[in-house]
């Protein structure tokens, strides 16, 4: 286990040094780079600005520039955001946990459906379920997420009435009752896809358990058809969707963002959307790069998670 | 298999077992119809139609579906949904088919190299690969589209350049199961050249995965590109798209809903239909489903 970390957590620095330089890539293409925060100052002239730019050190070679930037980084210092002059790691901060909340409340329900449907696909093989099962997942992946959002507050908020249209709290309530009650459109709606995708690769993943030997043998020895399917092929099925999970990621990211957007949720991917439309590149930038380093960081525990449960992945 | 059988079958390319299991894949042949339909709908449509797509009525303006000559009602400016619907059409799918061809040469080169060469020019190569794959797609073409002037060129662009990693990945693969085939040896023997291994002799042999791959990322390069003219940073009016459509469609949700449902209902089959055909794609060239 213990080469297996050192040589999983070296790929993972190895991908942030280059998932940095994309950023940094990124960050370059900025209008005016990182000097546009002082193109907007009035009385602005060329001089003014050559000489920050010297200050700031935007003369020097760029991959000088980098390591500081990365080094920078490195330290905790993200730069500031231009809106409200807060550190960026503080502002991304703020918005963290609405956006957590939506991604985990949203993967529990496509991992319960996603399982139950991708396992009885695979038992009833070829059956109407899985055919229709088959069908509603290749359309679900067909729908715009942003636009099933605008359906969902069209007949669930708008028509019936039954849940809010937006936010994560009513104002002056904000009971736990309140925030689920909030929850529950924008969660399902982001859940859709994922209740696809994962009920894809599990009854795949469940075929490929079904007819081995060692279900054969548990037959065999007349254990119980619900025990072999919950014991030994579920159990075994769900291994490699562990990985998966961590793979997923950067896909639920985009989908939370997706959803915030409609369903105006305070989390990060309304803070993207919101500091895109002030210029506010530092909280731009700051966000990019904490996103591709939170889907590194989910997938080596994925990994880790697998490995430890699997001694075959460790040992290969 | 004989030589003769061979030498039928490769003037019957349409008789071969691949075609034939497309053509009775029943999902792929609805979605080709959908996607025939949708895009003559395009082509010939706005022709047909009684307003141009830029024609503003100020006096008819938010008409439901199915009033008068508003065949799918108006917009808030009194435009023709129909004939915006269509436009944008145009818009859309050669967005989203360009951004395929231009991920999948990205991806593909980057694949093949990397598979070929192997070592540290494919350590280095499947590193960016997966760099790349730990942005969250949206939040890096969001970035890009609100840095770059959002033509519809710069559009297909920073969409191809967010989604080349799955054909790389795809091609990677393909490639280094193929090196050590006896093809390849004789190839090197022969002293051709390594480019003329990579491109002329193994890609050939990947068409099958390539194409599938292709055809899903039309699907996706779709929904991006609607999702970011939703949000304002894609295809920039006047010039019409689907996503640009239900961009300002969210506020007018209580009072007129086909201003989000019409756009909405045609991205999902359009995106539906490349999805049937790419499982269709799949099935028909998986070459394990070749007896023989």
């Amino acid at each position: 286990m213990a080469g297996f970390l050192v040589k999983r957590l070296w790929q993972s620095i190895v991908l942030l040094i280059i998932v940095s330089m994309i950023g940094f890539g990124v960050l370059h293409l900025t209008p005016g780079g990182p000097l546009s925060q002082y193109a907007l100052t009035p009385g602005m002239t060329q001089e003014t600005m050559d000489r920050i730019a010297e200050q700031m050190g935007l003369n020097r070679p760029l991959p000088i520039q980098y390591l500081d930037w990365a080094w920078r980084l490195l330290q905790g210092d993200w730069g500031t955001s231009y809106r409200d002059q807060q550190p960026v790691l503080t502002v991304i901060g703020r918005h963290l946990f609405a956006t957590l909340l939506l991604m985990v409340s949203s993967t529990v329900i496509s991992i319960g459906l996603g399982t139950w449907i991708g396992i009885r696909g695979a038992t009833h093989r070829y059956s109407t379920f899985d055919y229709t099962a088959t069908v509603g997942a290749m359309i679900a992946l067909s729908i715009p997420t942003f636009w099933f959002g605008l359906v969902g507050i069209y007949v669930f908020s708008l028509k019936l009435g039954w849940l809010p249209a937006g936010n994560m709290y009513t104002i002056g309530d904000g009971s736990l009752l309140d925030y689920l009650h909030h929850l529950i459109l924008p969660s399902v709606v982001l859940a859709l896809v994922n209740i696809a995708i994962w009920s894809r690769y599990m009854r795949t993943a469940t075929l490929d358990v079904i007819n081995q030997d060692f279900v054969k043998t548990a037959r065999a020895k007349g254990v119980g058809e619900r025990r072999v399917l919950m014991k030994h092929v579920v159990g075994n099925a769900l291994l490699p969707m562990i990985t998966l999970a961590g793979m997923q990621l950067p896909n639920l990211l985009s989908g939370a963002l997706v959803t915030e957007t409609v369903f105006t949720w305070p989390g990060m991917g309304r803070l993207f959307l919101d500091s895109l439309g002030y210029n506010d590149y530092p909280v731009v930038m700051g966000l990019l790069m904490f996103s591709a380093i939170l889907v590194l960081l989910g997938n080596l525990i994925a990994d880790l998670v697998a490995a430890s449960i699997d001694p075959r992945i460790r040992l290969a | 298999m004989t030589a003769v059988e061979i030498h039928t079958h490769k003037h019957r390319w349409w008789r071969s077992r691949g075609v034939q299991r497309f053509v009775q894949h029943r999902l792929a042949m609805i979605g080709m119809a959908m996607l025939f339909l949708l895009t003559l709908a395009c082509i010939i449509g706005p022709y047909l139609l009684p307003y141009d797509e830029l024609y503003i009525d100020l006096r008819a303006r938010f008409a439901p579906p199915l009033s008068g000559d508003h065949y799918l009602g108006t917009d808030p400016l009194g435009r023709d949904i129909a004939a915006r619907l269509l436009m944008a059409g145009r818009i859309s799918l050669l967005v989203g088919f360009f951004a395929m061809v231009l991920s999948t040469a990205i991806g593909t080169v980057i694949g093949v190299v990397a598979g070929y060469y192997g070592g540290k020019v494919n350590s280095i190569l499947m590193r960016f690969v997966d760099a790349f794959l730990a942005f969250p797609s949206i939040f890096l073409l969001l970035a890009l589209a609100a840095f770059i002037n959002p033509s519809p060129v710069m559009i297909t662009i920073i969409i191809a350049v967010t989604s080349w990693m799955e054909i790389a990945r795809i091609v990677e693969a393909e490639v280094k199961s193929l090196r050590e085939r006896d093809f390849v040896m004789a190839g090197r023997m022969l002293g051709l050249r390594n480019s003329h291994i990579m491109f002329r002799e193994l890609l050939p042999n990947m068409v099958g995965p390539i194409i599938v791959a292709a055809t899903l990322t039309v699907a996706r390069a779709i929904l991006l590109e609607a999702y970011i003219s939703f949000l304002g940073y894609g295809i920039q009016p006047p010039l019409p798209s689907w996503g640009n459509m239900l961009n300002g469609a969210q506020q007018y949700l209580a009072t007129a809903p086909w201003l989000a449902i019409i756009p909405g209902i045609t991205i999902t089959i359009a995106v539906t239909s490349f999805n049937f055909i790419g499982d269709g794609l799949r099935d028909a060239l998986d070459v394990r489903n070749d007896p023989a």
